[in-house]
């Protein structure tokens, strides 16, 4: 069965920034610029997929979760 | 013992690391010297004798300062709350009515809306208007916090932008003797980050005082699976040429880590490791009086929260040339926060600048001689402010109560004058945090013990 990267993002997203508003997210666009994330959230972001997904994201691939449909291309196979 | 790592005090930056650390996974511990938390911000308690009721004090706590509207955007507590997950409603901030820079000549008032600073500026000092608007543009658009800027005097920045010196005067006034380690100048980065947490953000206090705040920060750091140990004085700090090994407490029980984030401050840590520290001890202490009254207070004029009180037209900031200077004051009511309890007793608490030597060198009933002047002058000036009431409790405490409760050398309050931006010390796992990191307050503290335990316990 295949997970949904898309809605293990947005779970964790709610959880880092519980006062951004997840409806309406063009999942095309930037994370950065549709909500107040900085990057002491993106950390967050990342500490969460490793304790809850046990998945690890190097720093050097923190620009590859720049938008949704981006964390789900590069997360995917790392769900597999 | 073993940890991934020990973070020595539990104050506000050391329980914010802790709750970040442990939030992750990690195995932590904190080492308190003290009975409670706090640190420079803590709580006692007193019996007052005459109807045996029981106060509760906060230390310090005149005001949190960098209010933000709940869900408000790119705020630092807005950010700070998110790293530590704890709820904005949680705080149950109140609000300051306003606030009052009272010089001899002049007065300007301040609140949570940046607009009645302009109006003052724009009523008062007329002709500096379109000066002040650049500065604060100017402001606007400052980077303050690029960790590797070079030192630039904030006053000379005034000068080049505001002609009049009391205008001057009056608008760094509150940011030295809310944030500055050096005396009578600050770096501009710092006066921006002043700027922005006083004037554009402004004041607000959980309705609960300090005890609110540390609760929340002890429940949430148990709640992640930290450790947190009282009556644990750390005596050294053990490390060899590959690093820090740990920390022996006074007990003689040895804990080992390749980590440790210190916030007992730069000089005190560096005594720890058996290094050199005198020439780098901050001269800025103060003396705090806080006085508890029959009833509320009345003020002959509205009702400001914080008086920032000059009794010439130039500041002085900086250590005492006596025992302490009542030539200016921080002075607080903390009833007037709105929706704060408006029956019962009221409390004032004054600030003055301090010397620690001179303090300390005082015998016994000198001392508390000298305990009693402090007293006399802050109804001195409440006085001419117009507050005359039947106080039913006073207290002082001075340089060398904040030294016994915080081992802060000198009882300095906003630390070294050597500030470690980055956190890193020369041995290696060693880190810095709180305010010899450079954030100073207890926003800034937290934002400090956040950031650096980010830094160098989560992201390697
Ligand atoms: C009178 C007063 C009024 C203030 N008013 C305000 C205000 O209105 N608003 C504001 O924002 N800020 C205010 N402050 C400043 C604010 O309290 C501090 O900036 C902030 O609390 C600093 O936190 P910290 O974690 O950096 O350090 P600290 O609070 O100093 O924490 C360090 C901790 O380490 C412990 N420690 C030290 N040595 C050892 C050791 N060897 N072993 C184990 N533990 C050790 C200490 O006991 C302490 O608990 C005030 C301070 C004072 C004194």
């Amino acid at each position: 069965m295949s997970v949904d990267v898309k809605k293990i993002v947005l779970e964790i997203i709610e959880d880092v920034a519980p006062d951004e508003d997840l409806g309406g997210l063009n999942p095309a666009e930037s994370l950065r610029d549709q909500l107040d994330l900085d990057s002491m959230d993106f950390l967050d972001i990342v500490m969460e997929l490793r304790k809850r997904h046990k998945v690890e994201v190097p720093s050097e691939d923190y620009p590859r979760l720049a938008t949704l449909d981006s964390c789900v291309e590069y997360l995917s196979p790392k769900f597999a | 013992m073993s940890y991934d790592a020990i973070i020595i005090g539990a104050g506000m930056s050391g329980l914010a690391a802790g709750i970040r650390l442990a939030m992750y996974g990690k195995k932590v511990v904190v080492l308190e010297k003290h009975t409670i938390s706090g640190g420079l911000n803590s709580y006692y308690q007193r019996r007052i004798p005459s109807t045996k009721e029981i106060f509760q004090f906060d230390v310090g706590l005149h005001a949190l300062t960098n209010f933000a509207k709940k869900g408000e955007k790119r705020k630092p507590l807005t950010k700070l709350l998110r790293q530590l997950r704890i709820g904005y409603d949680e705080l149950e901030l109140c609000e300051q009515t306003f606030s009052q820079i009272h010089f001899k000549s002049a007065k300007l008032n301040f609140s949570n809306d940046f607009e009645l600073l302009q109006s003052e500026v724009k009523s008062i000092f007329p002709e500096e208007f379109d000066n002040f608007q650049k500065l604060y543009q100017y402001i606007l658009e400052f980077n303050e916090v690029n960790l590797n800027a070079d030192y630039l005097s904030a006053k000379k920045v005034l000068e080049s932008y505001i002609a009049t010196p009391l205008l001057r005067e009056m608008l760094i006034a509150p940011l030295l003797i809310y944030g500055s380690a050096w005396e009578n100048d600050m770096d501009f980065s710092q006066f921006v980050i002043m700027f922005k947490a006083l004037y554009l953000e402004g004041f607000s206090r959980p309705r609960g005082g300090v005890r609110t705040i540390l609760s929340l920060l002890e429940n949430k750091f148990k709640e992640v699976g930290g450790e947190l140990r009282y009556r644990s004085s750390v005596e050294s700090i053990e490390y060899n040429e590959s690093g820090v090994s740990g920390v022996v407490l006074k007990n003689g029980e040895k804990l080992e880590s390749k980590k440790v984030f210190s916030s007992a401050g730069l000089p005190e840590t560096m005594d720890m490791c058996q290094k050199d520290k005198r020439s780098i001890i901050g001269k800025l202490s103060f003396t705090e009086t806080i006085l508890v009254f029959d009833k509320k207070i009345k003020h002959s004029e509205n009702e400001p929260t914080i008086i920032f009180y000059n009794d010439s037209d130039q500041y002085n900031y900086q250590r005492a040339q006596n025992f302490y200077d009542a030539s200016s004051a921080v002075i607080c009511f903390p009833d007037n926060y709105e929706s704060q309890n408006k029956d019962g007793h009221g409390v004032a608490r004054l600030t003055f600048m301090a010397h620690f030597d001179q303090w300390n060198n005082l015998e016994k009933p000198d001392y508390l001689t000298k305990k009693n002047e402090v007293l006399s002058e802050s109804k001195r000036i409440l006085k001419n402010l117009n507050v005359e009431q039947s106080e039913i409790y006073s207290d002082v405490f001075t340089p060398t109560t904040i030294k016994r409760y915080t081992n802060h050398f000198d009882g300095t309050v906003y630390g070294s004058t050597t500030k470690y931006r980055d956190g890193q010390t020369k041995i290696d796992g060693l880190y810095i945090i709180g305010t010899d990191q450079g954030f100073l307050g207890i926003v800034g503290s937290m934002l400090s013990g956040i950031s650096i335990s980010n830094l160098y316990g989560l992201m390697e």
